[in-house]
């Protein structure tokens, strides 16, 4: 009896898990095979043939593409970096201001500040560039009634401003997410935890840093990693406010619309789908790499505490 | 009872259906990147064709223009395309009946109304087969305030330095920008900058022609001039052109706060409906005063059928009515600017169409140069254009270092050029 009980319960967890299974499977793991699969064949005269590693080898060794290649990874490492040194701090700041029990309309600021990250990418760059707009824009007469006129520069039109005005667009939209993931983090430390340290002497700011910071590492991890991910494989923002050109002069290109250009082709340019699926493999392989190096070598080290 | 009859109802509705489906023996859908003439197809030219061939249906069913060819390749390929395919010129559209997504319509009897400078933007390279049906080219030059130029007392220009000095005028007196014109649309840049003043410089065919034959390199003089004279355009533009969008441009000129847009003849529709003042044109300035002229005059557009199509017949009669004398002025009269490429004698209306179609007469026509051939490679040579042209227009890069990207570029697949 009691054997039968235990295959019957074996065979209950495979029935419910095979509709994830079937459709993951279907929907995710066979495409992600068959783009392996396309980046290793070429088209000769309108027909695929199987030709290897050949695209890699275009890809990182020709210079034609691999100029294009380098610069949109310096580009998309450029576009996380800003991402992780002011999305995450103000995304923090936010939620310990939150946190703190003597604010007032909390929940009014909480849904103010997260009501961007549920627009469409299309919608918040159409809008910043409305804003940004150097003839009809409000950032020129804003800039203007302070007397800071002279500040004001065609920002998306600048090699130099273009990336970085776009990442600051990018944590303009979802700093929301950090501030409600650490914010439960820090909803969820026990009050017990915080009366000890004040008996101890702890509070105020030194009370963040020794204690809660600590404390909510494990979700910063998180955060960061998430980052990383929806960094590397951007590409709305930029292609709703630049085209698929990435312009000025290819300063706001990264590996999303790189490959988008690449694959789909672009005005009189011709879509190569076998390239594009090269470059989708190293973007995997980039993100892959990415996440392992925060498993093994981050997250494992990372302190739980139980309470 | 309840129950026959809603079966008697099921089954009525369900042979009227087939019935009218029966009578409508074909259904075409045309794609197209032209959106903007969404209204014209419905309006004029598709009733048109269905008053005379009333078994056939047509729809027009465009996308957004810059992801045209992204779209139409990837529904080509997945064999859910329409049955009409609009065709952009030369490359992209040969590519197309290379892959056998196209019919040779070398045989549809109206395509004898064509020369064969206009089916040669669709045909194959050796003039065997001719794919789409030649539709409309598009002219360059510049449009400009009619009011504000009389209001300063200046006329249209014709040489260089006549150019120069009316858009020194226009900025001393600063009522108006001088010129509408951003550098964030690159294709803004190449093709009403560079491609529309060009051909002056490279002698229109003669250049282009040497260009493909390897004689000339986009280094040379007649190449690099007209970068440098896009560069000497900035001072002339709006605060922050750096970030000027196209629509942006459009926007500046008809709400007259600039008084000349470097332009296509494509703009003639839009600009009649949304500019209050007068309208006038001129051809791009000669360097010296009764020099040969020579304009951009650009096939644009054309229209074939999808070889994967149920529809061959109907498809056929269609193509076959574009290319008559009755499409050819429907056409350009509905939508000015697009100037019929048919040997027919068009009547047109529009009184800035005729200004901008009269130029054939005295100046030398000629096609944007990257189009033939030239782009056939990595990189392409009229995506390279866009983002050089912006690139010197916003000063960012030198006419010479520009000039040299190109002619690399170009030489790096192009053995010609080698």
């Amino acid at each position: 009896m009691a054997q039968a009980t235990k295959k019957s319960r074996r065979w209950h967890i495979a029935v419910f898990l095979a509709p994830a299974v079937l459709i993951y499977t279907a929907i995710m793991i066979i495409p992600l095979f068959s783009t392996l699969q396309l980046a290793m064949y070429s088209d000769v005269e309108n027909s695929q043939v199987f030709v290897g590693l050949q695209n890699f080898r275009a890809l990182f060794g020709d210079p034609q593409w691999s100029d294009q290649f380098w610069n949109a990874l310096k580009n998309n490492t450029w576009f996380f970096i800003v991402h992780m040194i002011v999305q995450n701090p103000i995304g923090i700041l936010l939620a310990a201001l939150l946190s703190s029990p003597r604010l007032r309309m909390r929940s009014f600021y909480r849904t103010a500040i997260f009501i961007p990250t549920i627009l469409s990418f299309v919608i918040a760059g159409f809008a910043w560039k409305l804003i940004l707009s150097p003839l009809w824009g409000v950032a020129p007469n804003l800039l203007d009634f302070v007397g800071l006129k002279s500040l004001f520069q065609p920002w998306l039109g600048k090699e130099a401003y273009a990336l970085t005005t776009l990442a600051l667009i990018s944590v303009w939209q979802f700093v929301g997410i950090p501030m409600m993931l650490i914010y439960a983090a820090l909803l969820s430390i026990p009050d017990e935890l915080l009366e000890a340290a004040e008996c101890d002497g702890i509070t105020g700011m030194s009370q963040f840093w020794k204690v809660k910071l600590p404390l909510i590492l494990p979700a910063i991890g998180i955060i960061s990693i998430l980052t990383f991910v929806g960094n590397f494989n951007a590409f709305d923002l930029i292609y709703a406010t630049q085209g698929a050109l990435a312009g000025p002069d290819f300063s706001t290109d990264i590996l999303g619309t790189f490959m988008f250009r690449t694959f789909f082709g672009f005005q009189l340019q011709l879509g190569d789908p076998n390239l594009g699926a090269a470059i989708a493999t190293a973007m995997f392989a980039i993100i892959l790499i990415g996440v392992s190096i925060y498993l093994f070598g981050i997250q494992t080290r990372l302190r739980r505490y139980q309470f | 009872m309840m129950k026959s009859t809603k079966l008697a109802l099921l089954a009525a509705t369900m042979l009227g259906t087939t019935g009218t489906a029966m009578a409508q023996d074909a259904e075409l859908t045309i794609e197209s990147w032209r959106n903007d003439d969404l209204t014209i197809w419905q309006e004029k030219l598709i009733p048109a064709f269905e008053a005379k061939h009333p078994g056939i249906k047509v729809t027009f069913a465009p996308s957004a223009p810059t992801e045209y060819n992204a779209v139409l390749n990837s529904k080509l390929d997945a064999g859910t395309a329409g049955d009409l395919v609009t065709c952009r010129p030369f490359d992209a559209s040969l590519s197309l009946y290379e892959k056998g997504h196209l019919t040779d319509l070398k045989d549809l009897e109206n395509m004898s109304n064509f020369s064969d400078v206009a089916k040669a933007a669709w045909s194959t390279d050796d003039g065997s087969a001719t794919f789409c049906v030649p539709m409309a080219s598009v002219i360059h030059g510049f449009i400009y305030n009619a009011d504000a130029f009389e209001e300063l007392g200046i006329e249209a220009p014709k040489t260089n330095e006549e150019f120069y000095a009316v858009l020194e005028k226009i900025k001393e007196d600063g009522t108006y920008i001088p010129m509408a014109m951003g550098a964030k649309d690159q294709w803004e840049a190449a093709t009403m900058g560079y491609t529309n003043i060009g051909p002056n410089y490279w002698k229109g065919e003669e250049g282009r022609l040497a260009l493909i034959a390897g004689e000339q390199k986009l280094t040379d003089e007649q190449w690099v001039t007209p970068l440098a004279e896009i560069a000497k355009w900035a001072p002339y533009l709006g605060d922050g052109y750096e970030a000027q969008a196209y629509p942006d441009s459009q926007n500046l000129f008809t709400l007259g706060r600039a008084a000349i847009f470097p332009a296509g003849s494509w703009e003639i529709a839009i600009f009649n409906e949304q500019a209050d003042f007068k309208l006038g044109a001129f051809p791009p300035p000669v360097q010296n005063a009764g020099d040969e002229c020579y304009i951009s005059d650009h096939t644009d557009i054309g229209i074939g059928m999808n070889a994967k199509t149920a529809n061959t017949e109907a498809a056929r009669t269609f193509l076959n009515w574009v290319g008559s004398a009755e499409f050819a002025s429907l056409y350009a009269n509905s939508l000015p600017g697009f100037f019929s490429l048919s040997n027919e004698t068009v009547e047109m209306e529009d009184p800035l169409a005729k200004e901008f179609v009269s130029w054939r007469e005295n100046c030398k026509s000629t096609i944007r140069p990257a189009h033939q051939i030239l782009s056939r490679g990595t990189p392409n040579l009229w995506n390279e254009m866009w983002n050089v042209s912006a690139n010197v227009l916003r000063g960012a890069q030198s006419p010479e270092d520009g000039a040299k990207q190109l002619q690399d570029g170009l030489a790096g697949w192009y053995e010609p050029q080698q």
